[in-house]
């Protein structure tokens, strides 16, 4: 591992996150939408937690959809940097290439967490307004091995792909999934048995459960069972990843 | 010691064999020009010995590191000029090559007063802290190149230097390629499909075609294996008289005028239009090596294009004449 080339790719991760403005303001659209129209449209009906509304309900939960955006937008995007020939450089560089998938997982890491922390702030003023600083530093600790994790799986899959044209696939056939079997949008424990099967194969169910035990008190899970498997997504994504980007050559 | 020595290398993709037991030695310092028509296997061949494609067979060592088991060590001791330019669009000519530096484990204080003097080299000085997007290609190009060099690699790869550049930036890029060789040993590895650019900078030249190495030697060499330099004359000729000096090699009469092979046309050429008679034009043609590419690649493409151009000729004349 060298910790100067990782430095060195998160700068540039992040020189270039800071220079797209749009794409900070872009990725947050679709959360919105749902925390202000279809957290208060529906927010009339009941909320499956006593004593919270169901915008409240549902705001872990769209905290855990901006990271899931975020990160996998990002690992896909370097489809983008080998059609650029961005990645050859890197490619050609002495350096590993454990030492080049931690640079950019981290870089990705950067960009959800810059993102969950304005979620949080704008959560914090108009959703929940009695959360209490520390509940925001927890929400943004765990935010950490969650963007790591979702990063990975991105960095996976856009390591294997060989055009732009699968990002929408992989936008319709993984993210969106991931998103609506977490949990983010329900309450796991009354959902039907097949929603409740296939969402613990969901890494995104453990992130939302979390930070709603987090935040509101409850969730479906402890807190043990939803960091034991977030460190093992972490582990697995990891070896995953590291092995995809081993494979990475050159494209003629 | 030798920069480079590879051993029978290999690269077969699922169809084609891209690299066919390529096995060369190039000793330091020296340019070395890989010239082939689109295809042939130059890039392959180089992105093996820069360890970024793994050979199917075969092995090399380059800087003295065996390319298969310690391509780090190889990574550390080369620059490597991509035939597309790898630099990063969304940050500065200095940001591109600060991070550069550092992904080569360059002491931090000494990278700003390297950048500088890169940046210096390759006349970008002034723009060291543009975005890369509003560069030219030229400028790109010459970025590019400052950033395979900044980290003093031993050896440098160029795939297609001055590909896409004007006649100024071309002539600037080879100056600078001459610089490097002179002022600082460095071995260079130059792939071109511009038989001028081969000719002016290299000091062998291999020929690759199909995967393989065809032939191998110094432009000089190569350009006298293909044979003389032709002289065309129209007129009242007497073939006769211009038969019997002793630099002509042939004559022939072709559609309606003449052929005639020579040596050395700068110095005797006065005395073949002497003989001549009477002359209404003349035409010198001096062997390129467009000429040594066509002989040694290009009479294979014919057989299967069946097209014959006026320098396949030239190389069937001199192969029937041996």
């Amino acid at each position: 591992m060298n910790l100067n080339a990782i430095y060195a790719l998160l700068l540039r991760e992040a020189k270039i996150f800071f220079r797209e403005k749009e794409r900070i303001i872009s990725i947050l659209i679709s959360p919105l939408l749902f925390l202000f129209v279809m957290g208060r449209g529906m927010g009339s009906g009941t909320s499956p937690v006593e004593g919270y509304t169901y915008q409240q309900f549902i705001f872990p939960g769209i905290l855990a959809m901006v990271i899931l955006f975020t990160s996998i937008t990002y690992g896909l995007y370097i489809i983008w940097d080998k059609r650029l020939d961005f990645l050859k450089e890197v490619l050609a560089a002495p350096i590993s290439r454990t030492t080049l998938f931690i640079g950019k997982s981290l870089g990705g890491m950067l960009g959800a967490i810059i993102e969950t922390l304005i979620l949080l702030i704008i959560g914090a003023f108009f959703i929940l307004p009695l959360m209490s600083a520390g509940q925001v530093a927890l929400c943004l600790a765990v935010s950490f091995p969650v963007s790591y994790m979702i990063t990975n799986i991105g960095l996976t899959i856009g390591a294997r792909m060989k055009s732009m044209e699968g990002f929408g696939l992989v936008m319709s056939f993984l993210t969106w999934p991931l998103f609506f079997f977490s949990g983010a949008l329900f309450d796991l424990a009354t959902a039907a048995p097949y929603i409740k099967i296939i969402s613990l194969f969901d890494p995104v169910t453990y992130a939302v459960d979390i930070m709603r035990v987090i935040m509101l008190g409850r969730g479906a899970f402890t807190v043990w069972a939803d960091l034991a498997a977030i460190a093992a997504f972490c582990l697995a994504t990891t070896i995953l990843g590291v092995t995809s980007f081993g494979k990475l050559q050159q494209e003629k | 010691m030798s920069a480079i020595k590879t051993d029978n290398l290999v690269k077969r993709y699922s169809e084609v064999t891209a690299v066919d037991g390529v096995s060369l030695e190039i000793p330091e310092g020296e340019v070395f020009g890989l010239l082939g028509p689109n295809g042939a296997g130059k890039t392959t061949l180089i992105s093996m010995l820069a360890t970024l494609v793994k050979p199917t067979s075969g092995t090399a060592l380059v800087a003295g590191f065996d390319i298969n088991k310690e391509s780090l060590k190889v990574r550390h001791n080369i620059g490597i000029v991509f035939q597309e330019p790898s630099v990063d669009d969304l940050l500065t000519a200095r940001e591109n090559l600060y991070l550069h530096s550092m992904l080569y484990g360059m002491p931090r204080r000494e990278i700003n007063p390297k950048i500088d003097a890169m940046l210096a080299l390759v006349k970008l000085g002034d723009r060291a802290d543009s975005y890369v997007k509003t560069f030219s290609g030229g400028m790109r190009r010459r970025l590019e190149i400052a950033r395979g060099l900044i980290h003093a690699p031993r050896i440098l790869f160029l795939d297609e230097p001055t590909l896409g550049l004007d006649p100024a930036s071309r002539k600037a890029v080879w100056a600078h390629i001459r610089e490097l060789k002179e002022a600082h040993k460095t071995t260079i590895i130059l792939t071109t499909h511009y038989m001028e650019e081969a000719d002016s900078l290299a000091d062998r030249i291999g020929i690759i075609h199909h995967g393989r190495i065809i032939e191998l030697d110094t432009p000089e060499a190569l350009k006298k294996k293909v044979g003389q330099d032709l002289v065309f004359l129209t007129g009242k000729i007497d073939e006769k008289a211009i038969s019997a000096l002793p630099f002509v090699g042939s004559v022939e009469l072709e559609s309606s005028r003449y052929k005639i092979s020579i040596t050395d046309p700068a110095r005797n050429l006065q005395a073949l239009l002497n003989a001549a008679g009477r002359i209404e034009e003349v035409e010198v043609r001096r062997v390129t090596l467009d000429d040594v590419f066509l002989k040694f690649a290009g009479q294979q493409i014919s057989e299967d294009s069946g097209n014959s151009g006026i320098f396949e000729r030239i190389a069937t004349v001199k192969s029937t004449r041996k």
